[in-house]
C-alpha cells in the first residue's frame, strides 16, 4: 500500500472555478484507478494549486483470471487448432469446459494486475488535462494543451517515488513552489508526508477550511456576515490575513446600497455594522500577506476606497443634474436588443403593460405606470455605468431624491426582483405589477422573434426572466390567468409551465406526481393552483387518497378502451341496487359536499371519502355487461365521476402501489 | 519619490533589459496600447517579438471635463507584449513592480480573473486585472485569438495603468496631483486636453463632419484590401497604411458614440464595419508575412 500526491501548479485560478475542477478530478481519479481501492481520497486547493491525495492506494490491482471460450469439441480439431493459435498458444495448453450446448474448449487465462506506478503515469495525463473548466486557454501555442491557466510545475509522488509525465512541457517531479513573495523563491521539495509543513514553511496554508478558520477567527463579531465573500476569499488567497481600515464617517451620507455594493463587489471588503445594524465608517479586507506590519497596506486599501466613494460621490451629483424623466429620450439610444429596438420602446410596452396588470389586479394605476416608464432611466447615469450591479436600485433612490412618490421609487428600487430563487419578490403590489410587466415584456418580445433558449443556450436569462414571473405570482398571490400574460405567444405558455413546475418541486418540496397532476387539467392563476397541489399534498398520507387515485386511473383506462369522450347523462332508473346505486347516491352526495366548500382540502377528504364505494363497485360490477344500455349508463357515471373530480387535478397522474387497471 | 516620467524611464528600462524592443507610442489615435499595430497586428504569425512603449489611449465617452480625479479621456497605458510568453512571465512582471519601487514584502498582491475582448478587432484573451492593496494596476492577457484568428504562439500582454500605479506611488488623490517632472503636475501638462476634448466629444464635434470622414477612411481601407487580394507580389503592399484607415475609423466611432450620434439599430452595424476592416487587415498581414506556396516555389 502507499498513499499518493498530486499537486497541479498553476497561475492565479478564478476561485469560482475552483470547487467544480476538485470535483472532477476526484471524480475522474476514482473512475480511473477504483481497482486500487484508495477510498481515502481528499482534494485541496489554493489559487495556484488543485491537490489530491489518494491514502492506501494498493501497489498493484488484483490479477484477473480471463476465460476466453473457444470452439465446440465436434467443431473438430481444426478450430481448435485456429482458436489456440489465435491466443498465441498450442492446443495442449487448452482446457475443456462443458456447458449447455455440450463439450468446449476454453483458454485460461491469468492476467497479472497492473502496477499502480505504471497506472497512474499512464492515466494521469489525460485526467489533468481533461479537468473540466469553464473556459480554458492554450498558452503553448496553436493546438497545444489546454487548461484554466497555465500549468508551471506538477509533483506527483507514489510515497515518495516520483510518477514521471510530462504536460505542456512540464515534468512532474517532488518539487512544489511556496507562495509567490513570501515564500521561498526556489522550488520545494516536497514528500507525501511532509507536504503540508514544507508548504507552510513557505506560507502556503493548503487546506481551505484551515485558512477559512484563520480569516473568521480574525473577523471581529461586528463584522457584517458574508458567506459566499468568505469562500470566494479562502480561494483567493494562500496565507491570509485580516485588516481593518476605516473611512471618513462623510461617506455615510451615500445610501448604503451604494457603500456596500463597493466594498463587496468592487474591493472584496467586509462591512463593519454598529449594534443597531447601521454601517460604521470601517471595512475589513482579507490580504495575501502576513500581516500588516507597517499599515502600508492598510493606508492602500483606505485610499482605493476613498477614491472609490469619491467616483460614486461625484456620480450621484452628476447624476441629479438631470432627473430620471429627463432621461426618458436617451433610453432610445440604448440597446435593449438589436432586433428588438431601444430600452425606450421597451418602457413604453412596460407601461402599458403595467397600466393593464394594475386593472386587473387592483393595484394603483398611476403608479404602476410612472414606475414602469421610469424604471429604466437609470441605466444611462453614471452610476449605473459604473455599478452595473446596482441597476434598479439606482433609479430607486435617484426617484425618492428627485421627488418621485415613495411608491413609485421602491417599485423602481425592486423591479429586477427576484434576482435568484432565494431572493424575495417586491415588496409592493405595484413594485409586483412593474416587475412582472418587465419579465413579461421581454420573454413575448423574445419569443416572438424567436430567441428562445434552447438546451443550455440561454443568452437572455429567459428562464431567471420567467422563474422570477412565476415566483412573484405564487408568491405575491396575485389572481391573474397565465394564458393572459402570455397573449399567444407560440410557445412562451409551456415554456412558463415548465417553470412552474420547477417552482413547485424545487422550491416547494411537492412530489413530481402530484404537480403533474395538477398541470395536467387547466388551470387558472397561480395562486389556485398552489392551493390545489398543497392540498393534495395535504391529503395523500391518508388512507383512502391513494387507493382513490389508482381507481381513478383504472376509470380512465376503462373509459380509454370503450371510446368514451362524452358524458351522457346517468340514468337512475337503469342502475341498480346496490353497489352500483351506492355509489351513485354517494357521488351526488360528495360532489353537493364539495361545491359547499372554498378549501380544497376538504374538497378532496369529501371525494376520498368515495373510496369504499367505489372499490365494492368494482368488486361487485361489470362495466361491461352484455345488455349495451346498461352499459353505456355504467360508463356514463364513471365519465361522470372522473370529470366531476378531475377539476381539481387528474388523480391518475399519482403514481400509486396500489392495483391498476 | 519618483516622478511620472521617471517611473516610465525604470519601466522601459526593465523590460529593455529583457529583450524589449522600445518603441514610441503609435502616431495616432487609439483607445488602447493593444490597437497599435505594435501588439495588435505583431502577434499575428509566427514570429517571436518583444517590444514595450507608452501608449495614450483615447476614450472619448471617458472624458469628465477634467472635474473628476480619477477618470480622463485620455490616460496612457505602458504595454508590454512577450510574444511567445515566457514560462515565469509572471515573476517577470512582478520583478518590474520592485524595479519602480513598490516593495512587494510589504504589500498585497492579487490577480483577479479578468478576461479581456474586443469585439471590434475580433480579439480575446484570458487573463487578470492585477490588484495591489485594492488597487487595479496592470491588465494581464493571454492573446488567445486576434483578428479572429487564433495565434500560433501565445503572447503575454501586460497593460500598466500609468496614473493609477504612479498616483498610488506619489499618494496622491488626483491624478491631476501627480508629479509628472520636478514641479511638474500632471494637470500642468494635461489638464487642457481633458477639457477641451471632453467639449469636443460630447458637444462640439460635427456629426456630419465625423460621418463622413468615417466613411471616407472606410472606403480608403476596403479599397486597399481589394487590392491586396488581386496583387501578386505583395512584398511592398501597403496593409499598414490600410490599419491606419481601420484605427481612424475606431477612433471616429467612439467620437460618434460619444456624441450621442449612433442610433441602437445603427450601431451594432457600425462595430460590424469596424471589425471587417480590422479583420481584413489582420488577414492581409498573415498572408504578406507567410508568402504563398507559389511565390515560395
Amino acid at each position: 500500500m502507499a498513499d499518493f500526491l498530486l499537486e497541479i501548479g498553476t497561475e492565479e485560478i478564478p476561485d469560482w472555478m475552483i470547487d467544480g475542477a476538485l470535483a472532477d478530478v476526484r471524480a475522474k481519479f476514482q473512475a480511473a484507478f477504483a481497482e486500487f481501492g484508495g477510498d481515502a481520497l481528499r482534494t485541496e486547493a489554493t489559487p495556484r494549486r488543485l491537490v489530491l491525495l489518494a491514502e492506501k492506494l494498493l501497489d498493484r490491482a488484483p490479477d484477473a483470471q480471463i476465460v476466453a471460450q473457444g470452439p465446440y469439441l465436434s467443431a473438430g480439431p481444426k478450430a481448435a487448432e485456429g482458436f489456440a493459435r489465435k491466443q498465441g498458444i498450442t492446443v495442449d495448453q487448452l482446457v475443456k469446459m462443458q456447458d449447455a450446448k455440450g463439450e468446449r474448449y476454453a483458454f485460461h487465462q491469468h492476467v497479472k494486475g497492473q502496477a499502480a506506478e505504471q497506472a497512474l503515469r499512464e492515466k494521469l495525463p489525460a485526467i489533468i488535462t481533461g479537468i473540466q473548466f469553464p473556459k480554458t486557454m492554450t498558452w503553448t501555442g496553436k493546438g497545444g494543451v489546454r487548461f484554466i491557466r497555465p500549468i508551471r510545475w506538477i509533483v506527483a509522488l507514489l510515497d515518495d517515488q516520483v510518477i514521471s509525465f510530462e504536460i505542456a512541457n512540464v515534468k512532474s517531479g517532488n518539487t512544489s513552489r511556496g507562495h509567490r513573495i513570501l515564500g521561498s523563491k526556489s522550488p520545494v521539495p516536497v514528500t507525501v508526508s511532509t507536504y503540508q509543513q514544507a508548504l507552510r514553511e513557505n506560507f502556503v496554508i493548503v487546506r481551505a477550511e484551515e485558512r477559512r478558520a484563520r480569516i473568521v477567527s480574525a473577523l471581529g463579531s461586528d463584522v457584517h456576515h458574508d458567506a459566499e465573500l468568505l469562500a470566494t476569499l479562502v480561494y483567493f488567497t494562500e496565507w491570509p490575513s485580516v485588516i481593518r481600515g476605516s473611512f471618513d464617517s462623510s461617506y455615510l451620507q451615500l445610501p448604503r446600497e451604494i457603500l456596500s455594493t463597493v466594498m463587496r463587489h468592487h474591493q472584496r471588503y467586509f462591512s463593519v455594522v454598529e449594534a443597531d445594524g447601521s454601517l460604521r465608517p470601517e471595512f475589513v479586507a482579507v490580504t495575501n500577506t502576513d500581516g500588516d506590519p507597517d499599515g502600508l497596506i492598510r493606508r492602500g486599501n483606505e485610499r482605493v476606497l476613498r477614491a472609490r466613494f469619491n467616483d460614486a460621490r461625484f456620480f450621484w451629483e452628476v447624476d441629479q443634474r438631470r432627473s430620471l424623466s429627463d432621461r426618458l429620450p436617451d433610453l432610445d439610444k440604448v440597446t435593449f436588443q438589436a432586433k428588438l429596438g431601444s430600452y425606450g420602446a421597451k418602457a413604453k410596452r412596460m407601461e402599458s403593460l403595467a397600466g393593464e396588470l394594475a386593472d386587473a389586479l387592483n393595484a394603483n394605476k398611476e403608479t404602476a405606470t410612472r414606475a414602469a416608464l421610469l424604471a429604466k432611466c437609470d441605466l444611462t447615469t453614471d452610476m449605473v455605468k459604473e455599478f452595473t450591479e446596482l441597476q434598479g436600485v439606482v433609479g430607486g433612490l435617484y426617484a425618492k431624491a428627485q421627488n418621485e412618490s415613495e411608491a413609485v421609487a421602491s417599485a423602481i428600487y425592486d423591479h429586477y426582483k427576484p434576482v435568484s430563487m432565494e431572493d424575495s419578490i417586491p415588496r409592493t403590489l405595484e413594485g409586483q405589477v412593474v416587475a412582472l410587466a418587465d419579465k413579461v415584456d421581454t420573454l413575448r418580445e423574445c419569443f416572438r422573434i424567436g430567441l428562445v433558449p434552447t438546451g443550455s443556450k440561454d443568452p437572455f436569462a429567459l428562464r431567471r426572466a420567467a422563474q422570477g414571473a412565476v415566483k412573484i405570482l405564487f408568491e405575491g398571490r396575485l389572481d391573474m390567468e397565465l394564458a393572459g400574460l402570455c397573449e399567444g405567444v407560440p410557445g412562451l405558455l409551456p415554456f412558463i409551465t415548465e417553470r412552474i413546475e420547477f417552482y413547485l418541486r424545487e422550491l416547494r418540496n411537492f412530489a413530481y406526481d402530484e404537480v403533474k397532476a395538477v398541470l395536467a387539467v387547466p388551470f387558472g392563476s397561480l395562486p389556485d393552483l398552489e392551493d390545489r397541489t398543497e392540498a393534495i399534498h395535504y391529503i395523500r398520507p391518508t388512507g383512502d387518497f391513494e387507493p382513490l387515485a389508482a381507481s381513478f386511473k383504472r376509470i380512465k383506462n376503462i373509459l380509454r378502451q370503450a371510446e368514451v369522450e362524452h358524458a351522457a347523462g346517468v340514468k337512475s332508473e337503469l342502475l341498480q341496487s346496490g353497489p352500483e346505486k351506492d355509489l351513485f347516491e354517494a357521488f351526488e352526495k360528495v360532489r353537493e359536499q364539495a361545491a359547499q366548500t372554498g378549501s380544497y382540502r376538504e374538497k378532496l377528504a369529501h371525494i376520498a371519502s368515495l373510496r369504499p364505494k367505489v372499490d365494492l363497485f368494482f368488486d361487485k360490477i361489470l362495466v361491461n355487461d352484455p345488455d349495451p344500455v346498461i352499459r353505456q349508463n355504467r360508463l356514463a357515471l364513471l365519465y361522470s365521476l372522473l370529470t366531476e373530480f378531475s377539476i381539481i387535478a387528474d388523480f391518475s397522474e399519482i403514481v400509486t402501489e396500489g392495483p391498476s387497471a | 519619490m519618483d516622478t511620472f516620467q521617471d517611473t516610465i524611464f525604470k519601466l522601459k528600462r526593465y523590460w529593455a533589459d529583457r529583450g524589449a524592443v522600445i518603441q514610441e507610442p503609435y502616431d495616432l489615435e487609439v483607445g488602447a496600447g493593444t490597437m497599435a499595430p505594435e501588439t495588435f497586428l505583431r502577434v499575428l504569425g509566427p514570429r517571436p517579438y518583444k517590444v514595450a512603449y507608452v501608449q495614450p489611449s483615447r476614450r472619448p465617452a471617458d472624458g469628465r471635463y477634467g472635474e473628476n480625479p480619477n477618470r480622463l479621456y485620455k490616460h496612457q497605458q505602458l504595454q508590454v507584449i512577450l510574444k511567445p510568453s515566457p514560462d515565469d512571465v509572471l515573476e517577470q512582471y512582478l520583478g518590474s513592480l520592485e524595479a519602480i519601487g513598490i516593495d512587494l514584502r510589504k504589500h498585497d498582491i492579487k490577480f483577479e480573473e479578468d478576461n479581456w475582448e474586443a469585439p471590434t478587432l475580433g480579439a480575446w484573451g484570458v487573463g487578470w486585472q492585477v490588484m495591489l492593496d485594492g488597487l487595479e494596476i496592470t491588465q494581464f492577457t493571454y492573446f488567445q485569438q486576434c483578428g479572429g484568428m487564433d495565434l500560433d504562439l501565445v503572447p503575454a500582454e501586460i497593460t500598466y495603468g500609468l496614473e493609477r500605479i504612479i498616483a498610488f506611488l506619489q499618494n496622491v488623490e488626483s491624478v491631476y496631483e501627480i508629479e509628472w517632472a520636478p514641479d511638474v503636475k500632471y494637470a500642468d501638462v494635461r489638464l487642457a486636453d481633458e477639457e477641451q476634448f471632453s467639449t469636443y466629444n460630447f458637444e462640439t464635434a460635427d456629426v456630419s463632419f465625423l460621418w463622413k470622414a468615417f466613411e471616407l477612411h472606410e472606403a480608403e481601407c476596403q479599397r486597399l484590401l481589394q487590392l491586396f487580394a488581386n496583387t501578386k507580389d505583395r512584398r511592398r503592399f501597403p496593409v499598414l497604411p490600410a490599419y491606419d484607415q481601420a484605427l481612424k475609423c475606431s477612433n471616429l466611432f467612439n467620437l460618434l458614440d460619444a456624441r450621442g450620434a449612433i442610433s441602437v439599430t445603427e450601431r451594432v452595424g457600425v462595430i460590424g464595419r469596424v471589425r471587417k476592416l480590422a479583420v481584413g487587415v489582420a488577414e492581409a498581414w498573415v498572408a504578406q508575412q507567410s508568402p504563398s506556396e507559389e511565390e515560395a516555389a
